[in-house]
């Protein structure tokens, strides 16, 4: 996925959006029922929808696993400080790992933060993430000047991401 | 792993990941290849989002190419404060979801904003309602995200 394939959305791609955030409908012409809501036709919503798939507006589409659900109830969100002429090469590293759902470089807060890696790591229970996370600290040697876990021990919210509908 | 998934649900899981195909009939087209019936893959999508197996089902967008902001953010509280800090920060609705965890960073969320100017405005709202300091940690980089991961 490249950053120089932006596509400007218009007023009917953000209707589509709306219609489909929350899931793509269980019927048997999706496409026709989500034309519907937009007012337009059936191809030309399958049409904007390929196109944004090809944007990478659209991630992918298909089934969005609950990890929780599916048996892995240890998940941490671990910490890693890495120099920062590193990251890049240590990041793409943890991303190919099965075990991790998330990778991302974000900003140190010096001195109160210095970690500049975030990586969820998954795991059927506690042990099994901090098994795992040894094995991503083995891989890194030197290159990791200290980790931690942030277990999360309660959901305040969760509202997840919503575009506002248009007017 | 004791699931509630039998072999169908388990081949719909690893194989639809992602790929599902835009065209009229896109059930009817993975049913096919899954060798059962356009209703019954219906009917067993429904049945793992109720169970809460799958969290949705279709399109996941890419929040930032949507236009708005986006950014995780963090603060330490202390204990006594908690409960206040939490319910202020809650209340805004840029706070699309919101997880205590077991640090001295104990509060981690993230904000979702119309616009990327937004971020820095919001963030600012929260630090004088609260009386604490927001560290905004956005992305920088994204090395990896989806699931390879097989049941």
């Amino acid at each position: 996925m490249t950053e120089t394939d932006d596509i400007i959305l218009d007023e009917l791609d953000r209707k589509i959006i709306v219609a489909t955030q929350s899931g793509l409908p269980l019927v048997s012409e999706p496409y026709a029922v989500i034309a519907s809501q937009v007012n337009s036709s059936t191809d030309e919503v399958m049409r904007r929808t390929e196109r944004m798939l090809a944007a990478g507006i659209i991630r992918r589409i298909g089934a969005v696993p609950n990890h929780y659900t599916l048996g892995f109830k240890g998940n941490g969100m671990t910490v890693w400080d890495i120099p920062d002429e590193k990251v890049t090469e240590c990041g793409e590293k943890i991303g190919a790992l099965d075990f991790v759902s998330h990778a991302y470089e974000r900003p140190r807060h010096q001195p109160q933060w210095n970690y500049n890696l975030f990586a969820m790591v998954h795991g059927k229970d506690r042990e099994e993430v901090e098994q795992k996370v040894q094995l991503i600290a083995d891989m890194l040697g030197e290159d990791n000047r200290g980790h931690e876990i942030l277990y999360s021990s309660r959901i305040l919210k969760k509202t997840g991401l919503r575009l506002a509908s248009t007017k | 792993m004791s699931l509630d998934l039998d072999e169908i649900d388990r081949a719909i899981l690893n194989n639809y990941q992602g790929g599902f195909p835009i065209c009229e009939r896109p059930y009817l087209a993975v049913a096919e290849k899954l060798g059962i019936s356009e209703s019954e893959l219906i009917e067993r999508l429904q049945s793992m989002l109720e169970k809460k197996q799958l969290s949705r089902f279709g399109p996941m967008y890419h929040a930032e190419r949507l236009g708005g902001g986006l950014s995780l953010c963090a603060m330490h509280i202390p204990e006594a404060e908690y409960e206040r800090v939490n319910e202020q920060v809650n209340a805004f609705p840029e706070v699309a979801h919101n997880y205590a965890r077991d640090h001295t960073f104990n509060m981690w969320f993230v904000l979702a904003t119309e616009t990327p100017e937004r971020i820095s405005t919001v963030l600012k709202e929260i630090e004088q309602t609260t009386g604490f300091k927001v560290y905004n940690m956005p992305k920088k980089k994204e090395f990896f995200i989806g699931l390879k991961f097989e049941v």
